[in-house]
């Protein structure tokens, strides 16, 4: 916008391709200490994950999963895929605050959420390699003559893999900075507007469209819970489960990595978690009013007072009602406590009502001998993925300027 | 300062960005309806007199030869105790049920929907609804099993213990149909339970039935209008639940269900990116004035 007066580039020391090899593979080498509790333990799963998957690949799904033809979704779908992207929210909208609205004060935290929610599609999105039976035809809603464009499926398809570049443009200058590439810096830079724009747009459909998968599964899913504004409710859920990680990713990252964050944005790091708290708790009430609306509505009176009913009220009162109400108060105090606080509830809270609608609601007629739990190789294959995903995040932020320690040459100008 | 031409070809690249995945992604028909388009070929479908089955499951048999799946002992009665689904190996299976009026038999197998929730679940058509009727699977599917969640039937199966995995159900024998013959489990059955024909015949022979004989049945065809209307038909002497059929589904076509959702889709990318673009400008603009004005930041 403000490009007029285009001060002259700084000295491009060159770099050949040979030099930029020499430099990734010299940071390829792991730093810090190797035999920590977390590395082991997770190294471990990790370790154990990937030959499960191997196991499930030459053996068929039935072999490490407990699905069923009664469950043919299982925590796969309802926990890595529905809660993983859910918790990726936070990427839309901090790009919407700093980019579209300007929002300076969340500028220092918008490169680690983007990462956060681009490595969130890769590996929880990704999750559905896992899934799908007949693996080896993952590319054919994207290449050929079938495509099944009425499907709310083939949307979401489309949109993780559009949403992967669009998230991935937007993280770019990091790893051009990382570099040294003064001048694709500065072009990959122009794209982030695009990209966020683009992002957005998309981040809508598809948060939406996973609430619409279950659209056709009524009368499988149990009335407290199936209502036709699912879709509705995933796409404003989705806002308060973003912010919420990025407060509690914020909050261990803090306390990792305080080294590589600089010390202005120490400061200034609580006068940003009131102000996400406070949007917390705004989207949780818009939540909580609409999911009000629907349930008066719908005249399921009579269905509050049976085991499912008081499940369904610990989901709304406990988990949004009360931490709504504590983000409010952390906002109002400054309470840092009470603040990470509603954000570990808020994100039981979605763990919850994502598996309510995939699993635990679905077919809730069906006796529990007969219902599915995942069985010990499905938890260990999300946890390795999980570890996996946590191991890439601290690698790439160890070595990027992604929490600060942008390089002088690339400060970018607000406009 | 205003927009440069520069910077209104980027924006604009953005808006055309947004528009193309929109319109790629924007629903057609959501399924097809009564007939095949042309009206040349009316849907095919099967009419279950209830009242006519004796529980033989001769049909079981002649489905199981027909497709190459394990044949069953139909002289072991021990198999109609309690109610089964069908499954990956059972493309269709005959229940027994103990109504008021005595036994009453009935057979369980695809309902072959004129609008199908499985095939509008389908993100590569592997489920497809066929000119005449079927609604058949194909080897390009992915195995993500939403067409499992989608059908009100329960009817799609998974064969979770191999690894090149199949989605399993009956096809209303798709290939017999294009050969001009029946379905293999009408062509089997003694009683004459089951009835081959067009949808439009099969209602009306229902309805004569129902007319004919006052009293004898519920007046009423199972899957003349159930979600949308279905292939297979069924007459009954007692109330469908009683037998194992939902008559909660409603008369709405599943695919409907996610209609509003899908209608929402090119109308957000295209608003969303101009709404975006645009506030992004106004921001722009006001740091500008700010700026300006000796800037206060």
């Amino acid at each position: 916008m403000n490009g007029t007066t285009v001060t002259a580039a700084p000295m491009e020391n060159k770099r050949t391709l040979k030099d930029i090899i020499a430099f990734v593979l010299s940071e390829l080498k792991p730093r810090g200490k190797m035999l920590t509790p977390f590395n082991v333990i997770s190294g471990a799963t990790i370790i154990l994950g990937a030959f499960l998957i191997l196991y499930r690949l030459v053996r068929g799904l039935g072999a490490v999963t407990n699905l069923s033809q009664d469950f043919p979704w299982g925590i796969w779908i309802g926990f890595d895929v529905m809660v993983g992207v859910a918790f990726a929210g936070g990427a839309y909208v901090l790009t919407f605050v700093v980019y579209i609205l300007r929002s300076d004060k969340y500028h220092s935290i918008i490169r680690a959420t983007v990462l956060n929610g681009l490595l969130a599609y890769v590996f929880y999105a990704g999750a559905i390699f896992l899934d799908l039976g007949r693996w080896w035809n993952i590319t054919n809603p994207l290449f050929g003559n079938k495509f099944g464009a009425n499907s709310v499926l083939f949307l979401i398809a489309w949109h993780f893999l559009l949403y992967m570049l669009a998230e991935f443009v937007e993280f770019s200058p990091a790893i051009a900075e990382w570099l040294g590439l003064r001048k694709v810096r500065r072009f990959l830079g122009s794209l982030t507007v695009g990209a966020v724009v683009v992002g957005i747009a998309l981040s809508t459909l598809h948060q939406a469209g996973l609430g619409a998968l279950f659209m056709m599964a009524k009368g499988k899913i149990h009335p407290l819970w199936y209502t036709e504004f699912i879709p509705v409710m995933f796409f404003v859920s989705s806002i308060f489960a973003g912010l919420s990680m990025v407060i509690f990713e914020g909050s261990i990252s803090h306390r990792v990595f305080s080294d590589k964050i600089d010390h202005r944005d120490h400061t200034a790091y609580d006068a940003i978690l009131i102000g996400l708290s406070r949007g917390c708790a705004v989207a949780m009430f818009v939540y909580f009013f609409a999911q009000f609306l629907i349930f008066i509505h719908g005249w399921h009176w009579s269905l509050l007072n049976t085991p499912m009913g008081y499940w369904y009220l610990i989901e709304m009162i406990g988990l949004v009602a009360v931490p709504c109400a504590l983000f409010l108060q952390g906002a109002r105090s400054g309470s840092v406590p009470l603040i990470r606080t509603a954000a570990v509830l808020t994100m039981i809270g979605i763990i919850v009502n994502r598996l309510n609608i995939s699993i635990i609601a679905f077919k809730w007629w069906i006796p529990l001998s007969e219902r599915y739990i995942p069985s010990w190789m499905e938890i260990v294959i999300t946890l390795a993925i999980i570890f996996t995903e946590v191991w890439v995040f601290r690698w790439i932020v160890t070595r990027m300027p992604v929490f600060g320690g942008v390089p002088a040459w690339a400060e970018e100008k607000h406009t | 300062m205003g927009i440069d031409r520069r910077t209104f070809l980027k924006r604009l690249g953005v808006g055309v960005a947004g528009i193309a995945p929109g319109s790629l992604l924007s629903p057609g028909k959501v399924q097809a309806k009564e007939a095949a388009p042309g009206g040349t070929k009316e849907f095919m479908g099967v009419l279950v007199d209830t009242t006519r089955c004796v529980g033989c499951r001769s049909c079981e048999m002649a489905c199981a030869d027909s497709h190459g799946l394990p044949v069953p002992d139909i002289g072991d009665t021990a198999a109609l105790e309690k109610v089964r689904p069908t499954s990956e190996t059972q493309w269709t299976v005959v229940n027994r049920f103990n109504t008021a009026k005595g036994d009453v038999y009935a057979k369980k197998q695809c309902m072959h929907c004129n609008q199908p929730g499985c095939v509008s679940a389908c993100l590569v058509k592997a489920m497809e609804k066929r000119k005449d009727g079927p609604v058949t699977w194909d080897a390009n599917c992915m195995g993500c099993r939403f067409c499992m969640i989608s059908c009100p039937f329960d009817i799609p199966k998974f064969e979770y213990d191999s690894a090149v995995p199949k989605i399993q159900k009956c096809s209303l024998c798709w290939e017999r149909l294009q050969k001009g013959e029946k379905p293999a489990c009408v062509e089997a059955c003694p009683g004459e339970a089951l009835t081959f024909g067009t949808r439009r015949e099969l209602i009306v022979e229902g309805n004569r039935r129902i007319y004919g004989e006052q009293g004898k049945y519920i007046p009423h065809i199972y899957g003349e209008h159930e979600v949308g209307g279905t292939g297979y038909l069924y007459l009954s002497a007692v109330p469908f639940d009683q037998i194992g059929l939902r008559t909660d589904l409603g008369a709405t076509p599943y695919p409907e269900f996610s209609k509003g959702f899908l209608y929402s889709v090119p109308i957000v990318l295209l608003l969303w990116p101009a709404f975006l673009i645009g506030v992004n400008t106004l921001t722009g603009r006001k740091n500008d004035v700010r700026r300006a004005q000796g800037g206060q930041q």
